[in-house]
């Protein structure tokens, strides 16, 4: 239809200050994440003294460690929500996978198998039984049609008994300790001050007084969080399932009718946000070489926090996951400084829920103008 | 018409329970032709309509299309044997680009190592979806938009263009100028022409008489669950259809009183 007429007439309406607050606002959560930065990069050595520098090797790598469980529980999320439904699970299954992996570690480790292969079958374990519970999420959500909040409100539930069962109400312990190096050694070691510098791949062997100033540099579950985040960008915005994934989102019954197996594709959504809790607690089993089933139900609503800030929009049909990451980083960032500039801690609570609501009156704001320029 | 039909309907039955929503129906639509199906609400049309594009299955009588008897299982069914509905709304993802649109679930991919890593191929998708505008002569804005930035109309030209790209044989409009403006509704007469020329034969369902006369070759016009009448455009007018409409007409009451 020859709307070239009416895109010119478009193209005239916008002044070019709404245009930048439009793109100012479409990217505001990498601004919010720079300024944040730099704002604790010159008040936490005012406040904490001079010797303390947030952007240190040490702090920067104490934040990647710190939202690798909340990015891999976001990260499922985002697909979910992005689908129009929500995980409630994720949190406790994130704890039930630390625990079963853990027993299942400690089973093949003294039934004489390779500390290696030891580690493996927790992760299968932890694969394999988070991906049931996930199925039976999905099932229950896409072939019986109740609704997900609900489903997975009450599998959190069942889970959390399960995990609390399986632990026997303790911690899982008497792993062998060499897991700890799975869990805490990293790809390069850097060591302050004399004497010291970068080493790559291994460990090096040096006196107790540098191994003190020696800090890990991209800890092994740091690097396996990268890459499933590399693998989740990849899939949602470059393959069918993530196109799918967007298209029942935007309208179900339109992506139904245009043939999308919708029913199919909820369910391994829902497998997906599962399987990605299971990771992250087999990966905290790994750092604490010890499985916790109350380690991932604090995460949750940081992780939905954590998607939500990132721009994933609750009712489904947009978002991506360089948002869920920024958002994560924001949190990450912000409980650290503040940590660091002696607030207390109760703060870090108060900041990060003005920071979601703040991001959500945003993201509308932002929608409504886009829709004033639009039609004016 | 000399040329065989593409669809030919006969002695179509569609009854829920006890109530007969499509009364022995007779229907045919040749190529290049646009056929509107008028009636009141609930005379059937919609429901003869669903018949043949797979939402229901009719109770007796046979559906031939393409010189096949058909009965579709599902929506998709039908779709894949070339009959393409277009629904008022409930057609497409308002969040997806105009591409994704056109090849929602019929994307195209690029494979790696095997098949084992695949990409979606959005050039060729992007492409392949601007020709098919081109072809109906739509022009958009943008292609990489969201088709929620898209007006009504061009929404119901992105549809036909899905539609138009992957062959159908034979195309269904529920009220296609339903909620769009005057300028817009004009468009989307000027694309069911543009079908015509094309060859494609369309059922237009529609309550509005002069888009029916300004684009359709023929009409049926339904009444409780009958068909009372079929005539050429040409020979008959706005007041006459009201009258079948309403049920004052009805041409199978007459024959029945001549014979």
């Amino acid at each position: 239809m020859g709307s070239s007429d009416k895109s010119a007439s478009k193209g005239s309406g916008k002044s070019a200050s709404q245009v930048l607050i439009l793109s100012l606002m479409q990217v505001w959560a990498w601004v919010f994440l720079a300024c944040l930065v730099l704002i604790f990069i010159v008040a936490v050595p005012i406040i904490s003294g001079s010797s303390v520098s947030f952007l240190s090797v040490r702090n920067s790598q104490n934040i990647l460690v710190a939202i690798t469980p909340v990015l891999l529980l976001g990260l499922g999320q985002t697909f979910v929500i992005i689908s129009g439904g929500i995980d409630l699970s994720v949190g406790w299954v994130m704890s039930f996978a630390s625990v079963i992996s853990a027993l299942a570690l400690r089973a093949a480790y003294d039934s004489g198998l390779p500390l290696w292969i030891a580690v493996l079958a927790g992760l299968i374990t932890a694969i394999i039984g988070c991906g049931a519970i996930g199925l039976f999420n999905g099932v229950i959500i896409a072939k019986l049609k109740v609704p997900p909040f609900i489903v997975t409100l009450g599998t959190s539930f069942i889970v959390r008994g399960m995990a609390l069962l399986m632990s026997e109400n303790t911690t899982v312990i008497g792993l062998p300790s060499g897991v700890r190096d799975y869990g805490n050694e990293s790809l390069m070691y850097y060591i302050r001050g004399e004497g010291g510098g970068m080493y790559f791949f291994t460990k090096p062997e040096v006196t107790v007084d540098l191994l003190r100033k020696m800090d890990r540099i991209i800890t092994y579950p740091v690097l396996m969080t990268a890459l499933v985040v590399a693998i989740a960008i990849y899939v949602l915005r470059r393959t069918k399932f993530g196109r799918y994934t967007y298209a029942i989102g935007g309208n179900q019954v339109a992506a139904t009718r245009a043939g999308v197996p919708v029913e199919s594709h909820i369910i391994k959504l829902y497998v997906l946000a599962s399987v990605t809790a299971g990771i992250a607690g087999f990966l905290s089993m790994l750092r604490f070489t010890a499985g916790s089933a109350v380690i991932g139900d604090p995460l949750l609503l940081s992780s939905i926090a954590a998607v939500i800030i990132g721009g994933v929009s609750l009712f489904g049909g947009s978002g991506s996951i360089v948002g869920t990451v920024i958002g994560a980083l924001i949190i990450a960032v912000l409980t650290t400084g503040l940590v660091m500039l002696n607030v207390p801690s109760f703060w870090q609570f108060i900041v990060v829920g003005a920071v979601v609501i703040l991001a959500v009156l945003i993201d509308q704001t932002r929608d409504i103008i886009k829709a004033k320029i639009g039609t004016g | 018409m000399e040329k065989p039909p593409i669809l030919s309907i006969r002695n179509l039955t569609k009854n829920f329970g006890g109530l007969v929503a499509v009364d022995n129906v007779d229907l045919d639509i040749y190529p290049g032709e646009v056929l509107a199906l008028l009636g009141d609400n609930g005379a059937g049309k919609s429901t003869l309509i669903k018949c043949v594009s797979g939402v229901h299955s009719h109770n007796s009588g046979s559906i031939t299309f393409q010189g096949e008897e058909v009965r579709f299982s599902s929506p998709i069914d039908a779709r894949n044997r070339g009959i393409e509905t277009i629904y008022q709304d409930l057609a497409l993802a308002n969040n997806l680009d105009v591409a994704s649109n056109v090849f929602l679930g019929r994307e195209k991919e690029k494979k790696y190592l095997g098949g084992l890593v695949r990409s979606l191929d959005d050039e060729f998708m992007r492409d392949c979806s601007a020709e098919a505008l081109k072809s109906l002569h739509v022009e958009l804005p943008s292609l990489r938009s969201p088709i929620e930035t898209l007006s009504g109309g061009q929404r119901q030209a992105v549809a036909i263009a899905r539609a138009v790209y992957w062959d159908a044989g034979l195309m269904i409009m529920d009220e296609p100028t339903n909620n769009l403006g005057v300028p817009e509704q004009k468009k989307v007469l000027e694309l069911i022409n543009t079908l015509r020329e094309r060859g494609v034969p369309v059922i237009l369902i529609s309550h509005n008489l002069p888009d029916v006369f300004a684009v359709a070759d023929r009409l049926a016009v339904m009444h409780r669950g009958r068909k009372v009448t079929e005539k050429k455009i040409s020979e008959t007018n706005s007041e006459e259809v009201v009258q079948y409409m309403v049920g004052a007409l009805d041409d199978t009451r007459e024959t029945e009183m001549a014979g």
